[in-house]
């Protein structure tokens, strides 16, 4: 499983929240998304071959801008 | 359209103000100048700039299923363009705008609590590469990467120190702004701040993983957990919008008023009441980690001010969980204090450490090495040999072991000590008492203070169960003014206890420290952790009390019920604002433009009411 963790400007709208919630549960490969609303952060967990960047690609096709990528793969 | 909708986002300010501007002079034509076609044009337009991210919005939330308040607003837009209403559809698009924008801002305040957390974290770190010093990104930081950290630095890493000692602040980890002195062996934890010397660590930890990542995890996660109230005006919302839509199409049909229809839709728009419970508990648990004080979630503030007795454990919790030396007697003029020191520091018990502290702390001097090799004995105390004389030092129990006669006076001194609640460590040379110390767990302050205050709030039910005996718990109980004591008690016992106050209806808060009073901290309603517990304890507990400040749980329970009074207040603003909306919108008093004002200056109330919260005072 790897962790990966992005960091987006500011959210302003609690339906942000659902948008991009839905939006990358719907990749596949992708489960446990939450989006942390008051520190604009979004956690996910994906299969190991799923890239960070795809879900910062879908992120950025819902019209936020993602300030920040982390991945951090672990052994488990 | 994604590129669109980023261009749009990053040229938001500006766009606002050109919106603005137009909207203002096509009031001027209109009003004014009586230029009726520059008036449009210019509402037009600026209905477009501010309109279009609008229109966007709605579009990528019903893409992915959401029906957003940005579509009322589009629809409505549309909508009054079709009426050729272009002074509204300019007026509603650049207030909503402008709302968000001021939203956004306001909201911005009330997160700075965790923000100022997160940026106290070190940025970069200084590498130790083939003997070489590299500064790198924290980023780049792996485990069992060694680091050098020099003096002013910050600790980038949770880590064993390999080299050197410092003295460093942990101010920010354990809350206590005194200096510690670190060396080789010892654990250096991230974001403490070596002010003197310099300490080469080899990482553990990183990042999110350690101790100090953890707690601003802790804050992040609790803003987001919400209450009860909160996640019902969730629920309700995502209804909402769709039977707000429903409506707005029914009153078309039957009165054939496109007016009205489209009036409705912007006036329904539930922003208060979608931001106003949360906006106030993401205050209260902001000024609560202020002071300290984690609180773990929106719901953990509706239980805390809503509990009515507390159970704590004794050590650790109310007192210290350090004993001090507080009666010595010597019963031969001898070195024999200072012998017992050195034996004693050898051994892991906590009396011992606090009567090696005492001995060095008096004599102001290291203690002389006797380099005596000691036999433990468990229950008892340990044993040696010092010149061809065999030494005890321990418990009551070293009396019995070697059949020890005590004189009046010595009788009398331990009488004494024992009645006071201290517990007693005692020094044997053959068949001679030499050394009584009696040592006391010093009660934390304020601890008095705080019982009465929650008893004020409403907590009557106060009780101490602790697993000590009850001569020293009754003692402690008396200087902090409870008269409930359970003493003797095994962690199960303690869950059990609250489990049946639990089972008579009462809400329960419970505070401890230790592993042991882990099971009922996590039974509990709401259960407290001492900042400086046990790991465990932390982790299953609601609240964390970072300094181990005792007073800070009576802070914890005020800002809980202000929160909770903060959030009701909110919710009636919210809700009679659209009541007062509808009202007008019957009696003719009220148009699109005009409701959408009112619409945006109450989300700004519920927020401005919020942030009170974090201007509160302790």
């Amino acid at each position: 499983m790897t962790k990966i963790i992005m960091k987006l400007d500011t959210l302003t709208c609690p339906s942000c929240m659902t948008k991009i919630e839905g939006a990358l549960n719907k990749m596949d490969g992708v489960k446990g998304v939450k989006v942390l609303f008051n520190a604009s952060k979004i956690k996910a967990e994906v299969e190991p071959e799923i890239k960070g960047e795809a879900l910062k690609q879908t992120v950025e096709n819902l019209g936020y801008t993602v300030k920040d990528l982390k991945t951090k793969v672990s052994e488990s | 359209m994604a590129k669109i909708q980023r261009w749009f986002t990053q040229h938001g300010n500006p766009m606002l103000v050109v919106a603005g501007t137009l909207t203002v002079i096509g009031w001027l034509m209109q009003h004014l100048a009586d230029q009726g076609l520059i008036a449009n044009g210019a509402y037009g337009i600026a209905t477009l700039v501010a309109g279009l991210p609008i229109i966007f919005k709605a579009i990528s939330a019903l893409r992915a299923r959401v029906m957003s308040i940005e579509l009322l607003v589009s629809i409505a837009v549309v909508g009054a363009v079709a009426i050729l209403e272009f002074e509204e559809a300019a007026m509603v698009t650049f207030l909503f705008a402008f709302g968000n924008f001021l939203e956004q801002r306001t909201l911005q305040k009330t997160h700075q609590a965790i923000q100022n957390l997160t940026e106290m974290q070190p940025t970069t770190a200084t590498m130790v590469v083939d003997g070489q010093y590299q500064e790198v990104e924290i980023d780049e930081v792996d485990e069992g990467a060694v680091l050098v950290v020099r003096v002013g630095d910050q600790v980038p890493v949770d880590g064993g120190i390999i080299n050197g000692s410092a003295e460093v602040d942990e101010a920010l980890i354990t809350g206590e702004s005194k200096l510690v002195d670190k060396t080789t062996g010892d654990q250096a934890y991230m974001g403490s701040i070596v002010e003197n010397g310099q300490i080469l660590v080899q990482a553990q930890k990183v990042g999110e993983d350690t101790t100090f990542g953890k707690i601003i995890e802790l804050v992040e996660e609790a803003q987001d957990n919400q209450a009860p109230m909160s996640k019902f005006i969730d629920r309700f919302a995502k209804y909402y919008t769709p039977f707000v839509l429903v409506v707005a199409i029914l009153i078309l049909l039957f009165t054939k008023n496109l007016r009205l229809a489209i009036t409705i839709l912007v006036l329904a728009c539930p922003g208060a009441l979608v931001i106003g419970a949360p906006v106030s508990n993401v205050a209260g648990i902001g000024r609560g980690a202020k002071a300290g004080i984690l609180i773990k979630g929106g719901d953990v503030i509706d239980q805390l001010a809503q509990v009515d007795t507390i159970l704590f454990d004794k050590t650790g919790t109310v007192t210290e969980g350090r004993p001090t030396v507080k009666s010595i007697k010597e019963y031969q003029e001898d070195h024999w204090l200072a012998l017992a020191a050195d034996l004693e520091k050898q051994t892991n018990h906590p009396l011992a450490r606090s009567i090696v502290e005492y001995y060095e702390k008096r004599g102001q001097k290291t203690t002389a090495d006797f380099n005596l090799p000691i036999t433990t004995i468990k229950g008892i105390g340990i044993k040696s040999e010092y010149q061809g004389q065999t030494i005890w030092i321990g418990s009551r129990r070293v009396l019995t072991e070697n059949q020890i006669e005590l004189t009046a006076q010595q009788s009398r001194d331990l009488q004494a000590i024992e009645n006071d609640g201290q517990s007693v460590v005692l020094m044997t040379v053959d068949q001679k008492l030499v050394l009584m110390v009696g040592l006391v767990d010093q009660v934390r302050k304020g601890v008095k203070e705080t019982f009465e205050k929650l008893k004020q709030s409403g907590i009557d039910k106060q009780w101490m169960l602790t697993g000590d005996n009850s001569v020293i718990a009754e003692k402690i109980a008396k200087t902090i003014g409870i008269n409930q004591v359970k003493a003797q008690m095994l962690p199960e016992e303690k869950a059990l206890f609250l489990e049946q106050l639990q089972n008579d209806g009462r809400h329960v808060l419970f505070v401890g420290d230790g592993i042991n009073d882990s099971p009922s901290i996590a039974k509990a309603n709401v259960g407290i952790a001492m900042g400086n517990g046990t790991d465990v304890a932390i982790e299953t507990s609601d609240v964390v009390l970072i300094d181990s400040d005792f007073s800070n749980i009576k802070n914890a329970r005020r800002v809980a019920k202000a929160t909770m009074r903060n959030t009701m207040q909110n919710v009636g603003i919210a809700i009679g604002t659209v009541a007062l909306l509808l009202i007008g919108v019957a009696y003719g008093w009220v148009n699109m433009a005009s409701g959408m004002l009112f619409h945006e200056i109450s989300i700004l109330v519920v927020i401005f009411n919020a942030m009170r919260l974090l201007r509160m005072k302790f």
